[in-house]
């Protein structure tokens, strides 16, 4: 599904432009559905074993199979209307073989029977042989250890699925309410819930059976100023997290109070919401701020988008390649760069890490999506560009003896590939809070929440704005400022990178949609940070008369 | 039963289906297609796919309390199960007081958008298509991405009024960027066609390799303001953005570029040059489209800008009935009527500007004024005295699209594009603006 038919069925306008690309959606399925155990364990393994066999009598020299379930709970509300509540459930196999040297892939609905899967192993091999005459350089693959039968769980508290659909809309309605008596004119609010129920198997000897939670509040308030014409928005503060329905549980020890309230592993819905309302009006009598250098003070909220657009991605070995030239781009960051040991991609105080593991991440899984023990390691060390994320068919070109367990695809139906890890900033090392933080700024603006984000196709030259800015002024917050965009290049931004608070600030954003590869599939992948400080940062001023 | 069905076919399963339905109302909505992919990089084939997706999508309604179910099977248990689960579904749903029933039946204009030269595509003729295109990119010692996609397939649609609407279709789109081997130089080309047999793949990898080895080395110039000469891939994806808020809904609203002060809309003013004119045709021969909505409401042949005013935005039924007018669907196509000049003769006619070829990572800045953010990629050069004098490094604009069509100085002749934000398809014309807004410069090839 495209965005602008997702935006067309939530009944959102151009105006409250806040999703980017909803992935495709299974079938619609009664909310008690969502609810029916996955297939049992014995019976998966049955169904791989014939299509690893079948495949290798074809020929293949490597077979993996995905049996997924997908499941989607979407509850979309404006103001004081459910607009839409979406139950949605896609089951199938995804069968990948290595022959002749070259990858071949086929998918087949609704497998359910040995013949089902050994026939969709037949079709990956067949595709395998055709394109392998087009092909000039076989396939390499690191080598990988089975692990046998072995499971994994997003550590979930509460099952979003399981919490009545009731209780959904009146917190959505709830929240709308609230708005609106604050001073909101409109209010769109959504809950996305996902649970990715995946078996893999391959060749190799691995059997792995995942169940993967993802949950997602998020509301957009709009004023509007009458008599002017002019109108502001402001959108939720929430981070998509790897969590439960325990996401929305509040807790005091979860908030960050301060020039707003700001939220870590629990969401207050409802208090952001109030935020919201009185922050969109106030955003409507808001400064314009005067373009020029600044130093920003930028929240984890916001932060998180820069990390994505300019570590995670320009780190993405294919990328660097070339392998996504003709969509996403190549990467700056090239091999030497990496290879020179010595390139700074950022200040002394810079580490940059990837992880698989992250608790309450979006990206954390046991195993990726080719059987390869996930973990965590640097990309960018005190400054200086240590490593990038390759899966098994791109090791050995960095040298490496095994993959970095970064691989997915966002359904049974699409093939795996390379997809970022929760890349995130790490927390300064001295202690350091934001107080003590702003109080050094002499002339700078403090950066909450994620706006409009834009980058060049290398990942040098970005554009980014935020939900709200403040002036700082001699060590002090003053004003609502608006209009404000900062443009930097990432080398240079990151170098500027002169103090990072410490591991209490620490916490995660994340994209729940990120889109990547032709045809285009979707990931989640959150990033963490404590809030840092960036010099003499390029502002511009983003209004505009017509 | 065939995975693509004649009109004829589709007629009698969604009568079939709706013979089951126990609700005051129900809609029924059937699609099969069939999508093929190849897709390389580094000059090697990286992945192909397949892709076979069949849906029935039951809603039924009772009062205003509405369910949507869907399977993929469609024997006659599947068919029973899946209008039943509509019916349950509408039964637990709140009620939705914008929910207006169901359209009565309807006469459409015929559009011809199936090719059988695009639906008998094989894996063989793709790999045949590619293939030219590699050898092309090898040859030369140029780096070759690209993407070639099919699709062929069918919708239909019947309600319990008696509405019932077909339509067919076939698709490829086929895209290509070429990079020097150093790196220094990149260009790209996009072509979306109905009927395969006008894909000419060899052609369209010459103007990429022609682009990229023309980029190569590029200078900087200073960011500011400059005449601009976008090619239609480039225009493509800033205008789709006035397209996608011409919705009268948000502008009623007081929440979209095409509001006004006091709860008014911009309907029935000049916002841009008289030169403009923005319509949909579903029968368009180059860019045929669905005559339908996904409610029923046929597609007209409808101008949206009318010589730089205004004529339609976009009418939800609910929201027509809230504003006593007649529902407009969203239009399933969008032609911009071009000029006469061709693109050598607006670049002769330039004294001192940039030729760009495409652009890149549109994201909205300021949905007030439509103001957009993004950059230059594949191709960027530099005009002086008619004549491209040399490449340019890439760009960085912030620019509102309708600020853009106020400064329109020529417009060419219009053609298919591929957005490649968006991939929707579109006729644009190639077109001369004065006073474009570029902010910084990038390093990025």
């Amino acid at each position: 599904m495209k965005r602008r038919d997702f935006l067309q069925l939530s009944g959102l306008g151009i105006g409250a432009a806040m999703l980017p690309n909803i992935p495709v959606m299974g079938n619609n399925v009664s909310y008690e559905a969502l609810l029916n155990g996955s297939m049992d364990v014995a019976v998966k393994k049955r169904l791989a074993d014939a299509a690893l066999n079948a495949a290798k009598s074809k020929g293949a020299t490597y077979t993996d199979i995905r049996i997924g379930r997908y499941l989607n709970q979407f509850v979309v509300t404006r103001e004081d209307k459910v607009q839409n509540i979406v139950n949605t459930e896609s089951y199938g196999v995804g069968v990948r073989v290595i022959a002749d040297g070259c990858w071949g892939f086929a998918a087949v609905v609704d497998a359910k029977s040995e013949a089902d899967t050994a026939r969709a192993a037949e079709e990956a091999v067949a595709i395998a042989k055709a394109n392998a005459k087009l092909m000039k350089e076989p396939v390499s693959l690191a080598p990988q250890k089975g692990f046998g039968e072995v499971s994994w769980k997003t550590p979930i508290v509460k099952n979003a699925f399981e919490v009545p659909i009731q209780e959904k809309v009146d917190l959505l309605l709830g929240v709308n309410d609230a708005a609106i008596k604050n001073g909101a004119n409109y209010v769109n609010s959504i809950l996305f819930l996902v649970n990715e129920q995946k078996y893999f198997a391959s060749s190799d000897g691995s059997y792995v059976d995942q169940d993967v939670h993802r949950t997602w509040p998020i509301f957009n308030v709009t004023c509007i100023d009458p008599k002017s014409g002019k109108f502001e928005t402001r959108n939720a503060l929430s981070a998509p997290m790897g969590m439960g329905y325990e996401y929305l549980q509040t807790n005091p020890k979860d908030k960050i109070t301060g020039v707003t309230t700001r939220y870590n592993k629990g969401y207050d819905m409802l208090e952001d919401a109030i935020a919201a309302a009185q922050q969109a009006k106030a955003k409507l009598s808001a400064k314009s701020v005067e373009a020029g250098k600044y130093d920003l003070v930028l929240d984890p909220s916001h932060l998180w988008l820069t990390i994505h657009e300019s570590v995670g991605h320009p780190l993405e070995l294919d990328r660097v390649l070339g392998y996504e030239a003709n969509f996403a781009g190549t990467s700056f960051a090239t091999l030497d760069k990496w290879q020179s040991k010595n390139f700074n991609y950022g200040s002394k105080e810079v580490t940059l890490f990837a992880d698989k593991t992250q608790v309450g991440s979006l990206g954390a899984v046991g195993w990726d999506d080719e059987g390869v023990k996930t973990k965590k390691w640097d990309l960018v060390k005190d400054g200086t560009l240590v490593n990038y994320q390759a899966i098994r068919d791109q090791a050995h070109i960095i040298g490496e003896k095994e993959s970095h367990g970064c691989c997915y695809a966002d359904s049974w139906s699409s093939v795996q590939f390379q997809r970022m890890a929760n890349v995130s900033l790490a927390p300064g090392r001295t202690p350091l809070s934001v107080e003590e933080m702003i109080k050094d700024v002499k002339k700078g603006i403090y950066i909450i929440g994620d706006g409009s984000f834009s980058i060049d196709q290398q990942r040098y030259n970005f554009q980014f704005g935020g939900q709200l800015y403040y002036e700082i002024k001699d060590g002090k917050i003053g004003e609502m400022l608006k209009d404000v965009a900062y443009q930097s290049n990432t080398q240079e931004f990151w170098n500027s990178c002169s103090k990072i608070c410490d591991d209490r600030d620490y916490r995660l954003g994340g994209s729940f949609f990120d889109g990547k590869g032709q045809p285009s599939q979707s990931s989640a992948v959150s990033h963490g940070s404590s809030t840092a400080r960036f010099d003499g940062v390029n502002v511009i001023n983003t209004g505009r008369k017509i | 039963m065939n995975l693509i069905l004649t009109e004829e076919e589709a007629k009698t399963l969604l009568k079939k289906i709706l013979s089951y339905s126990k609700a005051d109302e129900c809609i029924v909505n059937i699609v099969g297609e069939q999508r093929g992919n190849i897709r390389y990089a580094r000059n090697e084939v990286s992945t192909a796919g397949g892709l076979t997706n069949k849906n029935i999508a039951v809603t039924s309604a009772f009062g205003n309390k509405v369910g949507t179910a869907t399977i993929d099977e469609f024997d006659d248990a599947s068919l029973e199960k899946v209008v039943r689960r509509a019916e349950e579904l509408a039964k637990l749903a709140p009620e939705n007081p914008e929910y207006e029933g169901l359209v009565d039946p309807q006469t459409y204009m015929k559009a011809n958008g199936y090719f059988e030269s695009t639906a008998s595509i094989n894996p063989d003729k793709r790999a045949t298509k590619v293939a030219q295109s590699l050898e092309l990119c090898r040859n030369e010692k140029l780096v070759g991405a690209g993407f070639l996609e099919d699709q062929h397939g069918y919708t239909a649609i019947m309600n319990s009024k008696g509405m019932f609407a077909y339509y067919a279709s076939t698709n490829v789109n086929f895209s290509l960027t070429v990079r020097t081997e150093d790196g220094k130089g990149s260009g790209y080309v996009a072509k979306g066609y109905s009927d395969f047999n006008k894909l000419d793949t060899a052609a369209a990898t010459r103007v990429a390799m022609q682009k990229a080895k023309a980029s190569a080395s590029a200078q900087a110039i200073e960011p500011g303001k400059y005449t601009v000469i976008l090619e239609p891939t480039a225009a493509a994806v800033l205008l789709e953005n006035i397209f996608f808020g011409m919705d009268a809904r948000s502008a009623d609203e007081g929440r979209s570029f095409f509001s006004k002060p006091g709860g008014k809309t911009k309907l029935g003013e000049k916002i841009v040059d008289e030169a403009v004119t923005f319509y949909s045709d579903p029968t368009h021969p180059e860019l045929p489209s669905s005559p339908w909505s996904g409610e029923g409401l046929p597609q007209q042949k409808l101008k949206w800008i009318d010589k730089g005013v205004v004529k339609n935005l976009a009418y939800s039924i609910y929201w027509a009935k809230q504003k006593g007018v007649k529902p407009v669907p969203f239009p399933n196509n969008m032609i911009m009527e071009g000029g006469k000049a061709s693109l050598e003769e607006m670049i002769k006619s330039t004294k001192r500007g940039i030729l760009v070829t495409k652009l890149w990572y549109i994201r909205p800045v300021d949905p007030q004024t439509l103001l957009l953010t993004g950059l230059t990629r594949d191709g960027t050069f530099y005009i002086e005295d008619g004549k491209i004098k040399h490449p340019i490094k890439n760009l960085r604009f912030n620019e509102s699209p309708i600020i853009m069509l106020n400064n329109l100085e020529t417009l060419g002749v219009s053609e298919r594009v591929v957005s490649t934000e968006s991939n929707q398809n579109y006729m644009i014309p190639p077109m001369k603006i004065r006073e474009f807004t570029f902010s910084s410069l990038s390093d990025a090839v």
